[in-house]
This record gives structure tokens, sequence and C-alpha cells, in this order.
């Protein structure tokens, strides 16, 4: 907020190429370096779902070109189970931390936070610049680990002792899991000098007029999973430490006495897997949050945008974002309703995890009565918004289930719930992430992307994602445990078998409609359309500088705010939209 | 903040605000960092906790702490941080000379602590506890003690680099009030864990 007199400014583009676009300080930059970092994991992260999905469909097929590209994990061209949990483990962790995380929070939140508030740049872009710079070791980190002995960690994403504590549990306990711990410890350290950034940035850097009230939704989200990630991350550290000193230096902090290995009998005693299970959730439950709360506060942004009216109920949509970040961070505990915690803890997590539906329900609402009336223009990034929502309701729906201890023992680790966190953490977060691509495409680049490639793009990608995982949850009703290698020897899974193959189906499909959005992203980069500094005809700030913006983001004052962030036909006004530097005098404002 | 190799530097910058509450961009981030570390002593803690409930008993603490050295250790962190906060007031008045007097005192006072907290670990260890082991009963309190206090203790460290950069500086004449401001927040953050860490361990 500006309490002092903004005077002329006048910002110089770095000289040089290394400078410019490689170690650049410039916000806009670092944020185009994490997009597309996180665009290359996403491909990574992808392909190993493939794998997965091959392996799944096709349990008894051998495959000798894999065989030739994975020698020790697919030997002959068949699976071995332990690379499928190797799969599986680097799946979750890139696709959450190094794919959806960095480009909603480290991509947008970059990009968007100092063009959205009138900021020149973040607090303190040498901090930006080193968080991107410590991300790529973590990535490089991450990669690594499929190529030591034993191939990359098998815990899952969640890495529960004592399969990532003790060295002998699988091959990937090896090497592998100490390279996981590596790399999250980085991937923490590079969020944390981000988040602080983004944090003190939107509290601080605000120009003249632009009181916190009047910040765009996106703005906001960011600031919640900002300061969520904050907090619940250090916990995981420290459980991190904890892990690395069971595995290196003999100590037993989630290791208890009595675990076998090998026909060996361990030594360690006095911990337990639990204390793991509680500090990761702590950081692990609000993790999901930081990475969904970005992306309802981006699918908010477009509706004002292509309804051509005001966002529906603006300031109850603030009050329950502060709702879900508090309470998000006390409901870690439904994770866990099978591990043998107090069933009076577990009540207490229930209640929460019911009263934090409350809040994500007003805010589905809140997007539904956005779209109500509305004059609707369905270009790409609209049609990627309305996703999100449909993926809102119906992931969330199943979080019901999930909620609720009497119905998760029942579906506890079963598809069920890899379909529900997927709709929501991967699809609500996906569909967000292309609607902001396309949204923002023109203040990167300065050119449009391709409409129609865009729309193909979105009517492959949609109702393939949709029927991956809603089929999902029929499987996972039917008992289909998930982290199986292979279904054949079950027969009660018998039914299961034909919807594997088409989920699988569906999933290749989904994979390669991929590329039409990466040739419409590079081509468009280089090729597309020019783009006027306002091509959506948007009300916020980022709208009101040249397309793409210059260093310090604005060539002359920054512009001053006089109204909040969805002016939209205003009665009276020749447009039908009031961008937020329009002073009162010329246009009344409606909130 | 602006790109520092820039040829042409711009006559003035937007350097942010102090609204909505009261402080600068810099102080704030710190604020901000304490937070975050200090959840991460709260994950070290939690865990001592939840292990220490869990193994039933523990062992008694005057057998293996000499309380009054670790009082004396104690006595002297705090009063680290008093004279901290006299540097910090003398800034504010730009006294430099005298800020920069008790700049040393703190830097004396924490290598002080350190050097105790050096001769108790060495003790221990000669008594026969390691982060494995414990010779007075469960190990996990070998490992929850030399975790923790290790943890703190390179906070101490890093704090003591952190104050002795600013003494440098603050003799050049380049560290205004505000930087000894926030190398002390941090100062005082690392005593305040000092706290807990001592009632914890050694009190109950």
């Amino acid at each position: 907020m500006a309490d002092t007199v903004h005077a002329v400014e006048v910002h110089h583009t770095p000289a040089g190429f290394l400078r410019r676009y490689v170690f650049s300080m410039d916000h806009k930059v670092i944020g185009i370096q994490y997009l597309i970092t996180a665009m290359v994991m996403a491909l990574v992260g992808g392909l190993l779902a493939m794998l997965m999905r091959l392996q799944l469909a096709f349990p008894h097929e051998t495959w000798p070109l894999l065989g030739k590209i994975f020698p020790v994990g697919m030997e002959g061209g068949v699976m071995k189970p332990e690379f499928y949990l190797s799969l599986l483990t680097m799946h979750g962790t890139l696709m959450v931390f190094f794919v959806v995380s960095m480009a909603l929070l480290s991509g947008f939140g970059n990009f968007v936070i100092p063009l959205q508030i009138g900021a020149r740049d973040m607090a303190f872009p040498f901090l930006n610049m080193l968080s991107y710079w410590v991300m790529v070791p973590a990535c490089l980190v991450m990669l690594a680990s499929f190529f030591v002995e034993g191939g990359a960690a098998a815990s899952g994403w969640t890495a529960y002792p004592p399969l990532s504590a003790v060295k002998e549990a699988v091959p990937g306990s090896q090497m592998g899991q100490t390279l996981w711990i590596v790399g999250m410890a980085l991937f923490i350290a590079s969020f944390t000098m981000g988040g602080l950034n983004y944090v003190t940035t939107i509290l601080n850097l605000r120009t003249k007029g632009m009181s916190l009230l009047r910040m765009p939704v996106t703005v906001w989200s960011l600031f919640a999973a900002s300061l969520l990630g904050l907090l619940a991350f250090p916990p995981l550290t420290a459980a991190a430490v904890m892990l690395l000193l069971d595995r290196h230096a003999g100590t037993s902090f989630f290791l208890p006495s009595g675990l076998y290995f090998g026909n060996q009998l361990l030594e360690n005693s006095g911990g337990t897997p639990l204390l793991w299970q509680h500090l990761f959730w702590f950081l692990g439950h609000p993790e999901v949050y930081v990475l969904i709360l970005p992306a309802l506060g981006i699918t908010l942004e477009m509706m004002p945008v292509f309804t051509r009216k005001p966002l529906f109920g603006f300031r109850m949509t603030l009050y329950c974002l502060g709702a879900i970040t508090f309470l998000s961070l006390i409901v870690w505990g439904h994770h866990m309703y099978v591990s043998g915690m107090s069933p009076y803890a577990g009540e207490f997590f229930a209640i929460g995890t019911l009263v934090i539906t409350l809040p994500s329900a007003v805010i589905g609402m809140n997007m539904l009565a956005s779209l109500y009336g509305g004059a609707l223009r369905l270009k790409t990034p609209m049609l990627f918004a309305i996703a999100a929502v449909v993926f809102f309701g119906t992931g969330g729906f199943g979080g019901l289930f999930l909620g609720n201890p009497t119905s998760d023992i029942q579906l506890h680790d079963t598809y069920f719930v890899v379909g529900h966190f997927h709709l929501m953490i991967g699809g609500v977060t996906l569909m967000a992430t292309f609607a902001g691509c396309y949204y923002w495409f023109p203040k990167m680049f300065g050119r449009m992307m391709s409409e129609r490639l865009g729309k193909l793009h979105f009517w492959l990608t949609f109702p393939c994602f949709y029927g991956i995982f809603v089929a999902m949850h029929y499987n996972g009703l039917q008992g289909q445990p998930r982290r199986y290698f292979n279904f054949e020897r079950y027969e009660f899974l018998a039914g299961v078998r034909e919807p594997q193959f088409w989920i699988t189906v569906a999933a290749f499909l989904l994979f390669i409609a991929q590329v039409a959005f990466l040739w419409n992203f590079f081509y468009s980069a280089w090729r597309g359309a020019p783009a006027d500094a306002n091509p959506w005809q948007a009300s916020t700030l980022e709208w009101t500088t040249t397309s793409p913006a210059p260093h310090g983001n604005w060539a002359g004052e920054i512009p001053e705010v006089h109204r909040w962030a969805y002016d939209y036909s205003v009665p009276g006004q020749a447009e039908d939209c009031t961008p937020q530097n329009r002073p009162q005098s010329v246009a009344p404002v409606t909130y | 903040m602006h790109d520092r190799t820039d040829p042409h530097p711009p006559a003035t910058h937007w350097g942010g605000g102090v609204s909505p509450v009261g402080t600068g961009w810099r102080k704030l981030m710190m604020w901000w960092f304490i937070i975050t570390d200090g959840l991460l002593f709260a994950g070290f803690l939690a865990a001592y906790g939840f292990l220490r409930l869990a193994a039933g008993s523990w062992p008694e603490r005057a057998q293996m702490f000499h309380l009054e050295f670790i009082a004396l250790m104690t006595f002297t962190l705090i009063t680290s941080s008093a004279t901290m906060a006299t540097a910090v007031g003398a800034a504010q008045l730009g006294n430099r000379k005298l800020a920069l007097r008790f700049l040393l005192l703190t830097l004396l006072g924490g290598t002080a602590f350190l050097l105790m907290q050096a001769y108790e670990w060495s003790t221990l260890i000669t008594a026969g506890a390691t982060l494995t082991q414990n010779p007075w009963g469960p190990p996990a309190f070998g490992a929850c003690f030399f975790l923790i206090t290790g943890f703190h203790g390179t906070h101490v460290l890093t704090g003591l680099i952190i104050l002795a950069i600013t003494a440098v500086r603050t003799a050049r004449g380049i560290t205004q009030a505000e930087g000894i401001e926030m190398a002390g927040l941090y100062w005082h953050f690392v005593d305040l864990v000092w706290v807990f860490i001592f009632t914890l361990f050694y009190l109950v």
C-alpha cells in the first residue's frame, strides 16, 4: 500500500542473454522459467503414468523396446513389481511438488503477483532468482534417482517408514530414497524462499489505492497458499532430517523394535512409524490446499472476464479462503483413520474435515453463481475454468465419503482414493493451470495462443481426464487396492479388468492430447497472432501495461487503483469492463 | 530493489509501503522466516514429546546433567539477548560506537554459550551417550537430545556469523539500524528456542 508518493521510475532491461533470460531477476522471466520447468517435469511424470497404465492393462505382454530402455526395471521387457513401486512414487512426487506446486505457485505466483498488485517486481528479486536456481538441482536430483543402484524411491510420495527408513526394505530404499530426501530438502528450501517473497510482496508492495480488499482473488488465493506452505513445510523438514538419521546414522525415530527384513532382526527400538505419518500429513494435507487454492483463485479470476459480470460473493469467497487456510492445518488425521490412531482423535479429524467442506462448497456455489446469467464467452481459458468447476464439484463429492471414518475404513487405499485426489489435486489444478496459461500467455509473450488448437486440446483433455478418474472411483468401490502392479490373481477383481483397459486407452489419449498444448505454447510464443495490451477486455492491473510487459512492468508510472477488481457491466458505461485504475469520477463503483 | 549491475540506475524505486502491519518488507520477511524456523523446532520438539511419551520410562535428568552448569549456560545466552537489545537501542538512537560495543558483547556471550555446549556434549559423550545409545535408558533420549541441541547449536553458530558480519558492517558504517534490528530479531529467536529446549529437556 502506498504511503509514499510514486516517482517516475525508469527500469532498464538488463543487457546480455544470460542476465536477461537465464540468471534473471525479473519476476516475469522467473515465472516463465518455472512454468517451462514444470512442463518438462510434467512430461516425465506423465510418461511414468503411461508405463504404469501399460502394465495395468496388459500385465502379460512383454515390451522388448522398454526392456532396452530400462534394462534393470523391465528386464526382458517384463515389469518388475519394485519398478512399478518406483514409478508410482516418482509419479506422485513429481506431479504434486514439481509440476502442480511449481506451475501454480512458483509459475503463476511469480508472473501474476507483481503485475496484479501494481509492483515493479518481487520484494527481493535476488532471493527470487536464487529460489529458481535451487529448484533446478532439486529437479535434477529427483530425476537422477532413477539411475542409481536399486532405482528411484519406492515408498510412495508419502515415504512411509519402515519402507523409506530401512535400506534393505525394497531396492528403491537404497540410494534412491536418499536422493528423494535430498531432492525434497532442496525443493523445500526453494519453496521457502519463494513463499517469503510472495507473502511480503503481496502485503507491502501494493500500489497506491490497492487496498487488501481490492486485490484480485488470484492474489488472495496465492497469498493463502504461500502462507500455508510456509507454515506446513518446516515440520516436514524436521521429519526428513530424522528420516535421514534413521537411514544413515542408525537412530530409531520411526523404527519400532522387532522389525524383520530378509530374516534378520533389526536392532532398532523405541521409534514409531506413526510419528512420521503425523509429521508428514501435517504438511501433506495443507499441501493439497497449497495446490488447490491458487487453482480456485485462477478459476474464479476467469469467471467475471468471460461472463462480463462481477464476481459473485467476492468477500464471502475471501472469508472462505481464510477459513480453509485455517482448517486445513488441523485435519491431517483424516489420512490416518486406519493407522491405529485413537478413535477420539478420529472423531475430531472427521468433524474438522466435514466442517472444511462448508467453505469449499460456498466457493463452489460462488463459482456457479458467477456463471449464472452471464454473457458467456467460451474462449479456451473459460472452457478450462468451467472444467475446473466440474472437477471441483465431482471430486469434492467423493471427499465426503473419505472424510468420514465409517466409509473411509472401507475405501482406504483403494482406487476410490486415487480417483478422488486425481480429480481434486490433479484435475482442478491442471485445468486451472491450463486456463492460466491460455489466459496470461498474451501478457507473457505478446502473442495469442491458437484458439482452434486450444479447443482441440480442451475437448481431448477434459473427457479423458474426467473418464479416467471417475471410472477409478467405481473400481475402488469394488475393492481394487492401489499400488498393486498386477490384479490378475484376484478372483473378486474380475470386474475391474475391462475398465482397467479403457482407463489405459483414455490415459494414452490424454497424454497425446498434451502435444496439442505444447505445440500451441511454443509455436505461438514465436509465431502466434500479436496480442494487444488487453485482449480479453479484463479489469485487473496486468492488462493496463503493454503485452509483453516491459522490465519494471509499466513503462511510466505505476497505475493507481480506484476500485475493486471486478467492475464489469457497470450501468451507464459504454464499455462492459471498467479497469481498476479508472477514477471513480469517471465510472461509479459497484461494490 | 533493482538489478545492481544496471548501468543506468533509476532515480527512485518503489520499495514498498508499511501497511498493513506497520513494517517494511525486509523486517516482515525476517518475521515470516522466524515463524517458519520456529515451526521447524516445533516439529522436532513434538517428535521428542511423542517418542518420550511412547517410551514409558525416561532417564532421570539429575543423573545425566549438571543442572547448575546448564543454568549458567542459559543465563549466558539470555544475557546475550539483553546486550543485543541494548545494541539495537543504541543503533536506533544513532550511537554507532555503543551499538558496536554491545554487538561485540553479544558475540562474546554467544561464543561462550557454544563453548559451554561443546563441553556439555563432550561430558555426555564420554559417559557413553551418542545418537544411538544412552547409558541411562532408552536410546531415543540420545537421538532426540543430540539432534535438537545440535540443531539449536547450529542456529547459534549461524547467528554468530550473522552478528559478526553485522558488527564488521556496523564498524564500517554500512549497516543501518534496521539491519542491526533484524540480526537482533534472529538472535532473540534463537534464545527463545533455547528457553523451550531448556524447559523440555532439563526441567521436565
